[in-house]
């Protein structure tokens, strides 16, 4: 299976205090990868740095590698607002902006100038049926975002992610301020994005790696302590760390 | 057997219930002493408020009634030849807000998306104080900069004479800067990151967030802050009076108009007042003027009220 993102000797920053410890993992192309960890594990400054969002924090600092299709994205000549088309993020907490449904889709195309290739309209249709969402604003696409309930919040910023074509989605704990049937819903969809994407998805609910994802990364106190595909990883884990938190004796 | 621990119970309750009573009663009394003096001090800013304005229809109404409209509103205003048209004096006002509003706006926007944007912490810690130390100047300071050093320089730009309308707007433009900097910076602080984190990651550049994702969701804030700093350039009178030359005559219509000697109504009343006969048409007129200024400050601030509640209540329609 072929390699979307290969991280080399990564460490990470935060002034004084290293948050990654020489990471090493290989991000298949298509496939959904979990990482899981208890917080402050460093799995989201790790999710952060493969679009190098990281940069906006004053005084970090990355050494080693992350290869995107064979190409460092730490580079000096890496164009990070090109980087961040690429790979596209979904965060936390749904952030739609305080604008319309349309508008919210349309930013990316916009702002990157696609929209001059092609039908604005017609991209912001295609980006909301891929994250299953037409049917349910087909009618109302200049309304506020904001009037959306949180699980069809979520979805339109994965629409709003999707808009600009990127080859990866990094999701920062997607479902942790949605309930159920919302999770569920995301949950679907991102197997159903992991056919046209990479997907990379940082949780704190194991049930959801297990159910998910097709890979699943431990981190540890800012190391990757075991990597493997995700049902070999829940059911006969190698480490001994690994087993003690997915079966809740640690974390 | 059963009866008497019922009732003690009972005793018991009685007397808890009566010292209970008795708190409530202290506080109730406690709270009542408060809330009439909360309720004294909002209540009578309201009524001196109104007493204000009261005063200022006693005193300025005499003048919309006894001056026919037409010659109040005409392009004469000559107090010693009994001819009262303030409109020369509306025409002043109006021409020296509006280009220190032209100036003032953009400079003050820019200046706050550095700092709150784009700036790093180091140069924000030191321009913020400049800019409190600015709004501190009292404006008597700052008329008399502008008369000795601002008005020759307008003078050498080409202007008949330096004293002009567009050194007002200047000073003017200079005195609000502080108003619009400070709260379109607090504006665009309120902005959530996360606005800002999605449009990064979608690949926008820093001015795009900004522009497109940022000061749109401050706009309610960013109008504040405009209206506010028109509110100070309108009522602003000392700096004013100093430096515009003070000729209740109007500008012919063109771009020179800026560079003619205007007299605003603020400073018409300040220069006026000291030498009137109490009760005279002339007195009157002077509160006329009052009058209309306080109409104008009242119509800005509920035209920003009005497009600040809009824009609030669409938001707040959203959140759950």
């Amino acid at each position: 299976m072929e390699n979307k993102i290969e991280v080399q000797n990564f460490n990470f920053f935060y002034g004084d205090f290293q948050a990654l410890i020489d990471i090493n993992i290989n991000i298949k192309k298509n496939q959904i990868t979990a990482l899981i960890g208890p917080s402050g594990c460093g799995k989201s400054t790790f999710l952060r740095a493969l679009n190098r969002m990281n940069d906006t924090i004053p005084g970090v600092r990355a050494e080693g590698q992350v290869l995107l299709d064979g190409k460092n994205i730490y580079d000096p000549d890496v164009d990070v607002v090109d980087l961040r088309q690429r790979v596209g993020m979904v965060f936390q907490r749904p952030n739609p902006f305080p604008q319309s449904i349309f508008d919210n889709v349309a930013f990316g195309p916009r702002v990157l100038g696609m929209a001059r290739n092609g039908n604005l309209e017609e991209m912001v249709r295609e980006s909301l049926e891929g994250a299953a969402l037409w049917d349910e604003v087909k009618h109302r696409l200049h309304e506020p975002a904001l009037e959306l309930n949180p699980g069809q919040q979520q979805r339109l910023c994965i629409a709003r992610a999707i808009a600009v074509k990127p080859e990866v989605i990094l999701m920062d704990e997607p479902c942790s301020a949605l309930d159920p049937i919302a999770t569920l819903k995301v949950e679907d969809l991102m197997r159903e994005l992991a056919r046209n994407y990479t997907i990379v998805i940082v949780t704190h609910n194991m049930q959801q790696a297990a159910r998910a994802s097709h890979w699943t990364g431990f981190f540890w106190l800012g190391r990757l302590v075991e990597f493997n595909a995700t049902e070999e990883l829940f059911r006969s884990p190698k480490e001994e760390l690994t087993e003690a938190y997915i079966t809740g004796r640690r974390g | 057997m059963s009866t008497t621990p019922i009732s003690g119970e009972t005793n018991v309750s009685t007397v808890s219930v009566s010292m209970i009573f008795q708190r409530l009663k202290a506080t109730n009394w406690y709270e009542f002493v408060i809330e009439g003096l909360i309720r004294l001090a909002g209540v009578s800013t309201i009524f001196i408020v109104g007493l204000i304005f009261l005063f200022l229809l006693r005193e300025g109404l005499p003048a919309f009634l006894d001056i026919p409209l037409r010659q109040l509103f005409g392009p004469r205003w000559y107090p010693i030849e009994g001819r009262f048209g303030i409109w020369p004096l509306m025409v002043g006002s109006f021409i020296v807000t509006v280009g220190a509003v032209i100036i003032a706006v953009p400079l003050g926007l820019t200046t706050a998306i550095y700092l709150g944007e784009i700036a790093p912490p180091w140069q924000r810690e030191i321009l913020k104080p400049f800019i409190e130390v600015l709004s501190g100047i009292p404006s008597i300071v700052l008329g008399f900069l502008g008369w000795v050093a601002l008005a020759p320089l307008v003078q050498r730009l080409g202007a008949p004479t330096g004293l002009t309308a567009f050194t007002g707007s200047l000073l003017l433009a200079y005195m609000s800067l502080p108003t619009i900097i400070s709260i379109s910076e607090d504006a665009l602080y309120a902005v959530p990151k996360e606005y800002r984190d999605a449009a990064l990651a979608i690949g926008a550049t820093q001015w795009q967030t900004i522009w497109r994702v940022v000061l749109p969701a401050a706009r309610s804030g960013l109008v504040i802050a405009v209206m506010l700093g028109i509110g100070r350039a309108i009522g602003e009178t000392m700096a004013v009076m100093m430096v515009t030359g003070n000729a209740a005559n109007i500008p012919p219509l063109g771009p020179g108009m800026l560079f003619q000697p205007v007299r605003t109504m603020t400073a018409t009343i300040a220069a006026e007042m000291g030498e009137v006969a109490k009760g005279s048409l002339h007195y009157n007129t002077l509160f006329g003027i009052g009058i209309i200024l306080f109409l104008i400050t009242l119509a800005i601030n509920s035209i920003a009220g009005r497009l600040v509640g809009a824009q609030s209540s669409r938001r707040r329609g959203g959140q759950l």
